[in-house]
């Protein structure tokens, strides 16, 4: 179970909003939104997903000082045969390509707003197996993370389902 | 600006194009706003050469994302309860997205009215790249 924290800003919204393609002023236009039945700036529905940045142990993101898998000289920097077992990043290796998200949910209990001080803890929830058609043998797991505020009152729920397919996944 | 239960009722729609040519850039903006640098989604050459796919494809979250603000442009701002998406299909670049919510039901929980919808995003083709379901509070 991880658990980190997670501090809002109005312009990290602001960003997440543009890059979803949504010009709302709720999500940047404090004048504007203070008039508004919210009273003030919100993040939109999606927004917790920004929470990556501030998970200490994220994979997704490159780490200082370490090999990382996306493309550099070579088309991948973590060759299968360079990982050493003992560093932490062994899970970076191209077999995260096999990793996709299948699902999401999201159950809101108040708004996320600007100045907002979340705790972050994630526990995993249910796994499974499926014969895919597009992907060979699909491994299902699910990972539920709890956002609470400073009272220590739910904010967010969010589950998330992660597929590991056999092979890259077909076009039809 | 939110619904209202005596105007609406089941089978209401809502539909917005949420993206338009999705570009490559977008996807870049999303990786830097979320976190999620996945160099499947940024990285023309892995995702060519080591992962084995045509290219580069959106984050399943950019979709969901363009799609919640359909559905946060229709329902009003801090109304949703519940907002749930699979990712069907892949997004690739210069692709459009249409997303779609549907009424499917009104119901009254906990002194609140509560609209439950179905949510559905297409592609330029047709073919389904987000299938959902979203619940928003109502006005009575």
């Amino acid at each position: 179970m991880a658990a980190f924290k997670f501090p809002v800003d109005a312009s990290q919204i602001m960003l997440f909003a543009r890059a979803v393609g949504d010009d709302n002023p709720i999500y940047h236009d404090s004048e504007y939104a203070s008039g508004t039945e919210t009273k003030g700036i919100i993040a939109p529905p999606t927004f917790v997903q920004a929470s990556a940045q501030y998970d200490p142990n994220f994979p997704l993101r490159p780490t200082i000082g370490e090999p990382w898998f996306g493309s550099g000289k070579e088309a991948t920097g973590t060759p299968k045969s360079d990982i050493q077992p003992k560093e932490k990043s062994e899970k970076k290796s191209s077999d995260s390509a096999r990793i996709l998200h299948a699902e999401q949910q999201y159950i809101y209990h108040k708004p996320i707003r600007p100045g907002d001080d979340l705790s972050v803890t994630t526990k995993r929830g249910k796994s499974w197996e499926k014969e895919g058609r597009r992907g060979g043998t699909m491994r299902f797991s699910e990972t539920i993370t709890e956002f609470r505020d400073t009272k220590g009152e739910l904010v967010v729920t969010a589950t998330s389902v992660g597929v590991t397919t056999g092979k890259a996944v077909s076009q039809d | 600006m939110a619904l209202n239960v005596n105007t609406l009722k089941v089978g209401d729609t809502h539909e917005e194009l949420v993206a338009e040519n999705l570009s490559r850039t977008q996807i870049v903006q999303y990786a830097g706003a979320s976190g999620d640098y996945m160099p499947l989604h940024t990285d023309e050459v892995y995702a060519r050469e080591i992962a084995g796919y045509p290219g580069v494809f959106a984050h399943g979250m950019l979709s969901m994302g363009a799609t919640g603000a359909m559905l946060t442009h229709w329902v009003g701002d801090g109304r949703l309860t519940k907002y749930s998406a699979r990712f069907t299909r892949q997004v690739w670049p210069g692709d459009d997205l249409l997303a779609k919510a549907t009424i499917t039901n009104i119901i009254n929980e906990n002194g609140e009215v509560l609209a439950e919808m179905d949510v559905l995003t297409t592609n330029q083709n047709g073919q389904t790249v987000i299938s959902g379901k979203a619940t928003a509070r109502i006005d009575t």
